[in-house]
């Protein structure tokens, strides 16, 4: 098992892509879909979430330790690859560099989220609501910044799903794995339109 | 002077005199010939090894073998593209045509590298049906027509290394063994033989360096010249090695079945 750790760190690497992490950032669009029905809509769907029962086990177990696991793994996946897009122009080259680049993106802007908005109720100094994201979301440089971290999230989550079905072995033949691609690119732009709708319902 | 030896054909040449010396571009302006490849004219190179400033220089170093591109030796960077330098004709690249070496392969000399980590891939993977007894074995399996017909374009690959050159995971920041090792066990796992060792390859491409690292960006089957399917070969390894995975925690008495 030790030598053979990385096989295993990988396939862990594409499973808590999917889940987990895939599913809560599916959970955490709809649910931010709410604020476009208003601040008070909002309100209650955050209030619910926050009464979940267990919820600091839920938030460390499905969300930031698998989180953390596939972000740093992800950076090191990131940073061994020797990106040639302009060598190879193809559509697969292309998706393979945007989701190391999306990736990197994400690091970064989820820590800063997280900054934002949880690490800030857990030292006490604010609530997690609706005044507190259209207070973030006025600023419109912040507001860039969410909506590239929304779109790069949505495309990292779809073209991950397109690689966890052949990383696993699920999608095999050029057709089914063009099919897929269709699909992908379905929920991209799904998960892309509930997401910045959410965000302009701030604004 | 017929109307052709006026034109000619302007080479750029990334060189380098030893393994480790620092790379350097030497141009050379040839006369053109019809029909001419990279190959004639590194041949042309070396008979008057004359740079484009007229100053002598060393003949360029380059491997070749078949000349039909089946050996795959004389691979090399051709405007930005991995590929056969025999079967890279003059009229129908860009000009000027610039050469180089395979970089993610140790450099040599020149155009030479070294594609040893390939073949050391291959041994690590046990890309080979064993056969040998002690007493006659008798006849194997047979496999059925359609599948040797399927199988046989596996078989094309010649370890030219274009695969490898044309991946972003396999660069000296990374053990990855490539497509082309992968390809071949799946190869020797479809053979009716070399299936009794089916489990064996597979747990060998589960180690370190091995199908995990593939990242899916689908260049090498672009890049391949023998028009492996090797993207397919790699989604079908990672279904084979997803049951060996459950198969090796919990045991199993199908190991090569």
């Amino acid at each position: 098992m030790s030598r053979d750790r990385e096989f295993y760190l990988r396939r862990l690497h594409s499973l808590v892509g999917i889940i987990p992490v895939g599913l809560f950032v599916t959970q955490h669009l709809v649910v931010n879909h709410f604020a476009t029905k208003g601040a008070e809509s909002f309100n209650t769907a955050v209030h619910f979430m926050e009464s979940l029962p267990f919820v600091l086990f839920l938030e460390w177990f499905v969300i930031y330790l698998p989180l953390m696991f596939h972000a740093f793994y992800g950076l090191y996946i990131a940073f061994t690859a020797k990106n040639n897009p302009q060598r190879f122009g193809t559509f697969r080259n292309w998706m393979f560099v945007l989701q190391r680049i999306t990736g990197v993106i994400l690091v970064v802007f989820i820590a800063w989220h997280i900054f934002e908005t949880r690490f800030q109720k857990a030292i006490g100094a604010d609530e997690v609501n609706y005044d507190m994201m259209a207070d973030i979301l006025a600023n419109p440089l912040m507001f860039a910044f969410y909506v590239v971290g929304v779109i790069s999230a949505t495309f990292h989550l779809a073209n991950g799903v397109w690689s966890f079905l052949v990383s696993w072995g699920i999608t095999q033949s050029p057709k089914s794995q063009r099919i897929s691609t269709y699909v992908t690119i379905g929920i991209f732009l799904v998960l892309s339109v509930i997401g910045v709708r959410a965000l302009l319902a701030f604004v | 002077m017929n109307a052709t030896a006026t034109k000619t054909v302007v080479f750029e040449i990334l060189r380098q005199d030893t393994t480790d010396s620092t790379p350097y571009l030497e141009k050379f302006e040839l006369d053109y010939r019809p029909n001419m490849n990279v190959i004639s004219a590194l041949m042309e190179i070396r008979r008057n090894p004359v740079n484009i400033d007229g100053k002598a220089t060393t003949p360029v170093n380059w491997d070749m073998n078949c000349l039909e591109e089946v050996c795959g030796a004389c691979s090399m960077v051709i405007n930005g593209r991995p590929r056969q330098s025999c079967t890279a004709l003059v009229d129908k690249l860009e000009h000027p045509i610039r050469l180089e070496p395979m970089k993610t392969f140790p450099v040599v000399r020149d155009l030479i590298v070294d594609r040893e980590r390939m073949f050391d891939s291959l041994k690590k993977v046990k890309a080979w049906v064993p056969i040998d007894g002690s007493y006659d074995l008798g006849d194997g399996p047979r496999m059925p027509e359609r599948k040797r017909q399927w199988a046989y374009e596996l078989s094309k690959c010649m370890t030219c290394g274009v695969c490898l050159e044309a991946c972003p995971n396999v660069n000296s920041g990374s053990d990855f063994i490539g497509p082309a090792p992968l390809s071949q066990v799946r190869l020797m796992n479809a053979h009716p033989t070399g299936a009794m060792n089916r489990d064996e390859r597979l747990n060998a491409i589960m180690g370190e360096g091995g199908l995990a690292n593939c990242g899916n960006s689908q260049n090498c089957v672009v890049a391949c010249p023998k028009g492996i399917p090797l993207t397919t070969s790699i989604a079908a390894l990672n279904r084979d090695t997803t049951v060996q995975m459950f198969k090796n925690f919990f045991g199993s008495d199908h190991m090569v079945d």
